[in-house]
């Protein structure tokens, strides 16, 4: 037995990106975000090189809940930190709804290799739930959250025969053509607002309105803290709950499936319903996190769900490294809050994410961060290639 | 129905389907030789359509004849989409041959969106629609009520010479028998002789200058192009191959008819489609896929394992 790694690398690492995102978010000038991405493309290699990062990856794999606590802590930390600043603790929330987002896609395209290239569609449909929720119902706002995730499993369901019978370049195909259906609609539909868009009214939950700041004491925090709270704790339950999924028998039927089909079938996996459950969980996620950015957002149009979109949704999960839950949240932060602070590539967004992902696949297919094999015994190292 | 409505719906619909057609022939030649789906193809005639409108710019003060302008305008766009369409194999389809077909669609899938994100970033104010020029004449017969436009005959009997010409380069040429033969069975083709990667090469870059050809056509038709056009048409064309069959050119050119049929028809027979005509035409799509995976006519493929 080799003795188990200990936990001061792993939470030496959380110390170092919560202080790293908060100089990031915090950073007031382009030259100061320029230095700290310097530093990063500096510090990693060097860390890689040093052994550090080796160490790290055995603490976090070995100590998985102490990890697990210390990221949320992270999280909430900077989140105190920057309490007041609205525009950092606004990226912060889109991130952490992205990354759910991106867990949905990363439950069909990396676990059961359904293909689905209208993300941004399901977020949309999520969104427009709330929208239309807080509208022209009297149900309570706090409802929008589950029902944006079930009209997105819902609306997601028609998709579910087509899917099925489809593989391949022709899936693709009936995603695109659903994706740039679902924009069009919008943008004909005028209960929906048509192409100017629809206001998204805030949540209520026990006359608490959520777009009021949190003040206690001398504590007052922005008016976006009350969702980041309720974007940590959804995006707390859905990495837990996809990562139990990836380590469960369904997580390997649904690899199986992906790694091959017709094995599978020949050993008895009833690859439609494994298909149609992946397919359906990771729109249902996708939505529940379109509910609450749309309250977050407070208004949305057409324009937030362009086949870009969706496709930014696809680059998110290519750079984390197809199926790696870890790398995608990670890709997730980068992806979303790069552009915010780095001004000079917001209007390049779309084109560079697509480069990028371009390189990555003709010279790293596998991701950036590899999804590495399940380890069923923590701490240790998988001999099998 | 009014007849001159009728036959305004009739010539639309047949330009829509020769340009649907022309969409479709690229993506059933790609697949056709490569096994492979080019998603960028429709972006292609967007950059292939802003050729030909930036060499207009170029000659309105030096060249005045139209006609001359738009030849040089179609020549040029032609010749700089089979170039890029031949580069783009080149370097991004032929090295992911090994691996997942996956890659391939996303790759193509991302390019696609670098070329239009292109056009928008770096064509001078190219995130708001232009205005191409009318280069053909613009007079008209009237029957009746209805004006028969020739602009509008001299681009349908262009497009099906496009199609004409095509169907020689690929039945009637030397080359068209290698290119026939890489689609048949490529390791076979090449224990023959034919050189693979140049005939890969060349189909794409074919492929390519027929896009850019119909992104002019378009141009001229509808006398506006703008960076998002080749994405609709693109998902179109490509529907239209399915539905004809990939791989199979008559088929594709067919599925373009249909396809701007029932669009049209779609348009003119429910009451809620003229707003809805694109979402009513996706969802055909989708239907179809679903009604007959890989189209009308089958793809001939038996399950490899």
């Amino acid at each position: 037995m080799t003795p188990v790694p200990s936990q001061v690398p792993a939470i030496a690492c959380v110390a170092a990106a919560t202080l790293y995102g908060i100089a990031f978010l915090g950073a007031e000038s382009q030259l100061a975000v320029g230095a700290l991405l310097a530093l990063a493309a500096a510090a990693i290699p060097l860390a890689a090189r040093t052994g550090a990062l080796d160490k790290v990856r055995d603490s976090i794999s070995a100590n998985q809940k102490t990890f697990d606590g210390a990221a949320i802590a992270g999280v909430l930390a900077a989140a105190t930190f920057l309490h007041q600043e609205h525009f950092a603790i606004l990226m912060m929330t889109t991130a952490m709804l992205l990354m759910v987002a991106a867990l949905g896609l990363t439950v069909q395209f990396g676990f059961a290799g359904v293909v689905n290239f209208a993300g941004a569609a399901f977020l949309g449909i999520g969104c427009y739930t709330a929208a239309v929720v807080t509208k022209y119902t009297a149900l309570p706002s706090w409802l929008t959250l589950p029902a944006g995730g079930l009209v997105a499993a819902l609306i997601g369901s028609i998709l579910i025969l087509p899917v099925l019978r489809t593989r391949g370049h022709y899936a693709a195909l009936v995603t695109i053509a659903f994706g740039i259906l679902f924009k069009t609609f919008l943008e004909v539909n005028d209960t929906l607002g048509g192409p100017q868009g629809i206001q998204v009214k805030p949540i209520i939950l026990f006359g608490w309105n959520f777009n009021r700041p949190i003040r206690i004491g001398d504590f007052v925090a922005s008016f976006y803290f009350s969702y980041l709270l309720l974007a940590l704790a959804l995006l707390a339950v859905s990495f837990a709950f996809v990562r139990r999924l990836e380590r469960s028998w369904i997580g390997l039927s649904l690899d199986a499936i992906r790694l091959d089909e017709v094995a599978s079938a020949c050993y008895g996996l009833d690859v439609a319903r494994w298909k149609v459950l992946a397919f359906t969980l990771g729109n249902f996620l996708a939505g529940c996190a379109g509910a609450v950015y749309g309250h977050v957002l407070g208004f949305i149009a057409p324009n937030n769900f362009t086949f870009g979109d969706s496709l930014i949704l696809v680059s998110i999960i290519l750079l984390g490294g197809i199926g790696n839950v870890w790398g995608v949240t990670v890709a997730a932060a980068f992806v979303v809050i790069l552009p915010e602070k780095l001004q000079i590539i917001q209007e390049y967004r779309f084109a560079l994410y697509a480069l990028l992902v371009i390189f990555i696949l003709l010279y790293r297919p596998e991701g950036l961060l590899p999804r590495p094999l399940r380890d069923y015994l923590p701490g240790r190292k998988a001999s099998a290639p | 129905v009014d007849i001159a409505l009728f036959g305004q719906y009739l010539v639309n619909g047949l330009m829509l389907g020769l340009m649907y057609g022309l969409v479709a022939v690229g993506f059933t030649l790609f697949f056709g030789v490569l096994d492979v789906i080019k998603f960028s193809h429709g972006d292609v005639l967007t950059v292939g359509a802003f050729t030909g409108f930036a060499t207009y710019l170029a000659l309105k003060a030096t060249v005045t004849i139209p006609w001359l302008q738009l030849v040089i305008v179609s020549v040029a766009a032609i010749l700089a989409m089979a170039v890029l369409g031949a580069l783009i194999a080149r370097f991004l389809v032929l090295p992911l041959r090994s691996a997942p077909a996956l890659n391939t669609l996303l790759i193509t899938l991302m390019l696609g969106t670098v070329l239009r994100e292109s056009v928008r970033l770096f064509f001078p104010d190219g995130s708001n629609p232009k205005p191409f020029p009318a280069l053909l004449p613009n007079t008209a017969f009237a029957f009746g009520h209805f004006n028969l436009r020739v602009d509008s005959m001299i681009l349908l009997a262009a497009g099906l010479m496009m199609i004409v010409a095509v169907h020689l380069v690929i039945n009637k040429t030397k080359l068209g028998l290698a290119i026939r033969a890489v689609a048949q069975d490529g390791e076979t083709a090449r224990t023959m002789g034919i050189n693979f990667t140049f005939v890969i090469l060349v189909t794409f870059a074919i492929g390519s200058g027929v896009a850019a050809f119909a992104g002019v056509m378009n141009g001229l038709y509808y006398n506006e192009i703008n960076f998002g056009m080749g994405l609709l048409l693109g998902v179109f064309g490509f529907s239209a191959a399915v539905v004809g069959g990939l791989g199979n050119i008559y088929g594709a050119i067919l599925g373009g008819f249909l396809f701007a049929a029932l669009q049209t028809i779609g348009a003119v027979a429910l009451p809620f489609a003229s707003a809805y005509k694109d979402v009513f035409a996706l969802a055909v799509i989708i239907a179809i896929m679903t009604w007959r995976p890989t189209g009308l006519i089958a793809e001939k493929s038996s399950e490899r394992v």
